[in-house]
């Protein structure tokens, strides 16, 4: 029948499809969202399987053949990806049940988050750079649309500055494709990885290679191009930055990768300096601002920026454990990302604000929820045996084997900056006395519904921590799919 | 916005740019036209009755309204693919049929599909921008 | 003629980037639709200019001949358009709302 590949597509289109003609009902549009979702998840995990046990899926929608058609590939590391996304939209879905009230969700809320579903797994599963952008666009608008829903002024000015940058990247990669068209012929990702193979480096190939560099880097939020993160991501509501961070940088971060382990590999005296600078200065310059925050949400959102230049610190390395190292530390970072900032919008509705001066003492009161909480927060400070410790030894270990000292110096540095973040955002929040009153107000309840995404994610961080082993072996299969891509060439064109 | 001149001649020339909408939409697939001008075509026949009428009587003047419009574009769109699995091939095969001397396939029907959502799209949008403008006004 | 148009995209190219810089929101989104149409002759011309030559196949013919133009770059020109014009759409839409909250077409006085 329809072939595994293309399910994580049309499931997401077909429930947007259904939202629409019944966009009246509101309990229709719960339950068919996280119903979808669900479905989306555990065709994740189907197609890992199969991936694992018969190698790499590839589908030709329109019976085209290879470098002509448009191909639909799933290696191991999309099947990663498409797992980790199932897994969000899933969790998010089943956190704004209670989140928002029920005017805003009974607008276009629920078919938006199919939509930018339909995107973000139509670009893991993609094997042509054109219909990379085209979901790419059908992402970044529907996240235009979320941003802004609502009205208010601060998300009309952040979401400007959102779309512009956005905007600028999209003009940026349709570019660098152009010039990538002229200059090979072909825009299948297999076929650039073979053609590519032959050519020789020239300056026109080093400028497309930036062109794609910038592009993705905007999006990523990297060093130069992060500024419009900051400025959009505490504008709207808390949900809706962890359905953002959760995915919208991580695909910039997954087609980086894609692109820069099988297409581009000419020049490596230029590019690896280049990745290892920009993600050392991603690195600090994001957990150096985030340390003087006080607001809750712009803490988290540097961090986003900071945790970024990790991953392409271990890009950089262009080593197979230098990518396994990326792509694990990418998995526990959605996980853990998402997971702090649904954590923050607990916090928003027990105690109604998120700056931290003003928090305090919700240890006392809910003890459950803070040891929940206390989960994702030393995650992400790399605290053993949860999963961020083993995210930074491994990119931690990949940088002494390719005896790049200075930046692991970095990294390591950086991680201390972030461990002294979390403990900040604890003490502030959890453990400090309230500055208001000293007897506790009256306990409010959280909804279950909000309390359930955060156990999952939380349940998550610890298994990916404590069964590293098996994540770990899976990640360093992909990354050298990847830099190996003869399996892959092989399995989409048959040469 | 009620001069005579364009409320007379918007009554005419909505239908008539209807019908050309649709001429653009069959001929697209040989010839320079498709799915997303004759969507463009039919919306500006609307629109043109909108400048005349003013929304609300445009609205009601439809059978589907524009979202429901939009969305059963993009299922005729999504089932124009499920056409080939049923006999046996890919997703999104084109299967041809031959009805007289008309040739069918699945291409025309997702083109029909892209049709009928940038129609329902480009009025979503124009309504909302005329409902604005009027209680601006 | 290749040179002619590649003066021309990069003229569109410095006028797009110049009016995303401005003051007013307007001009901004003009930069935005002059950097988008920039690209898309970029890409007419990356695929390879032919005169006069259609990108259709000869009647009967299997494959495309040497004459005729390339059909991939329009296809992709096609698509990008429609793209852009859903871009544009929105952010006409967030021009307007801008305009009523903060009642002014200035970004400058865009302050938290």
């Amino acid at each position: 029948m329809i072939p595994l590949i293309l399910l994580p597509v049309i499931i997401p289109l077909a429930t947007f499809i259904l939202l629409l003609f019944f966009r009246r009902s509101l309990v229709i549009n719960q339950t068919v969202t996280i119903l979808s979702a669900f479905i989306q998840f555990v065709v994740g995990f189907m197609i890992l399987i199969s991936v694992a046990g018969d190698g790499i899926l590839v589908s030709q929608p329109g019976n085209w053949p290879a470098p002509f058609g448009i191909t639909f590939v799933a290696d191991l590391f999309s099947a990663i990806m498409l797992i980790l996304a199932g897994l969000i939209s899933l969790v998010i879905s089943i956190y704004s049940v209670s989140a928002f009230g029920k005017d805003f969700q009974k607008g276009i809320y629920y078919p938006l988050i199919s939509i930018l579903m339909m995107g973000v797994n139509g670009a893991f599963v993609t094997g042509d750079v054109f219909n990379l952008y085209v979901w790419f666009e059908v992402m970044i608008i529907s996240s235009f649309v979320l941003l802004t829903l609502g009205g208010t002024k601060a998300q009309m000015y952040g979401g400007l500055k959102y779309m512009t940058m956005n905007l600028i990247s999209s003009m940026v990669f349709l570019t660098g494709l152009g010039l990538l068209y002229g200059q090979t012929g072909t825009l299948n990702i297999a076929d650039l990885a073979l053609k590519m193979r032959t050519l020789e480096s020239s300056p026109l190939i080093t400028t497309i290679a930036m062109l794609f560099f910038i592009a993705f880097g905007i999006k990523a939020a990297l060093f130069p191009f992060f500024f419009w993160l900051p400025a959009s991501y505490h504008t709207t509501p808390v949900t809706i930055t962890a359905l953002f961070s959760g995915l919208m940088t991580k695909v910039g971060i997954y087609a980086m990768i894609r692109f820069f382990t099988m297409i581009f590999v000419h020049d490596q005296q230029f590019w690896q300096p280049l990745f290892l600078t920009i993600g050392g200065l991603t690195m600090v310059v994001g957990v150096l601002t985030a340390a003087s925050q006080y607001d809750l949400r712009r803490i988290l959102s540097f961090h986003i920026i900071s945790q970024i230049g990790y991953m392409v610190f271990g890009l950089g390395l262009f080593t197979i454990s230098g990518v396994a190292g990326a792509i694990y530390f990418l998995a526990h970072n959605i996980v853990a990302k998402t997971n702090t900032f649904l954590m923050a919008g607990i916090i928003n509705r027990i105690k109604g604000t998120f700056d931290l001066k003003a928090l305090g003492g919700i240890y006392r009161t809910y003890p459950f929820i803070s040891l929940l909480m206390f989960i994702p927060i030393m995650s992400l400070a790399g605290v053993p045996p949860l999963s961020g410790f083993f995210g930074k030894l491994l990119l931690i270990i990949a940088g002494f084997e390719s005896k790049q000292w200075w930046i692991t110096g970095v990294a390591v540095a950086v991680s201390l900056f972030t461990l002294f973040s979390m403990i900040k955002i604890w003490n502030e929040g959890f453990w400090k006395k309230t500055p208001d009153e000293d007897v506790p107000a009256a306990k409010k309840s959280v909804p279950f519904t909000m309390v359930l995404p955060v156990v999952i994610l939380a349940l998550l961080t610890v298994v990916m921590g404590i069964a590293a082993e098996p994540i770990i072996r899976i990640s360093t299969a992909a990354a050298s799919q990847m830099i190996n891509p003869d399996e892959y060439i092989q399995a989409v064109l048959g040469r | 916005m009620s001069s005579q001149i364009i409320q007379i001649s918007a009554k005419y020339l909505k239908p008539l740019l209807l019908a050309l909408s649709l001429f653009v939409l069959y001929r697209g697939h040989n010839t320079p036209g498709g799915g997303f001008i004759g969507g463009l075509l039919a919306a500006s026949g609307y629109i043109l009755y909108m400048m005349a009428y003013g929304a609300k009587i445009t609205l009601s003047k439809m059978w589907l309204k524009p979202f429901n419009l939009a969305a059963l574009g993009l299922l005729i769109a999504l089932v124009s693919g499920f056409f080939g699995p049923v006999v046996g091939e890919v997703f999104m095969a084109g299967q041809w049929f031959s009805f007289l001397e008309i040739k069918l396939g699945t291409p025309t029907l997702f083109d029909v599909g892209v049709y009928l959502t940038v129609t329902g799209v480009m009025l979503i949008i124009m309504i909302a921008i005329f409902e604005n403008l009027e209680t601006w006004n | 003629m290749e040179l002619i148009l590649s003066t021309v995209i990069g003229v569109m190219y410095a006028a797009g980037a110049y009016l995303l810089l401005r003051r007013s929101i307007v001009k901004l989104i003009l930069g935005i639709i002059f950097l988008g149409n920039a690209t898309n002759l970029l890409i007419l011309l990356a695929g390879g200019l032919t005169w006069g030559a259609p990108a259709f196949v000869e009647k009967g013919a299997g494959v495309v001949s040497q004459g005729s133009a390339d059909p991939l770059p329009q296809a992709l020109i096609l698509t990008a358009i429609v793209i852009g014009f859903g871009l544009t759409a929105f952010a006409l839409a967030l021009m307007y709302r801008f305009y009523r909250i903060s009642g002014t077409d200035d970004i400058d006085q865009v302050t938290e």
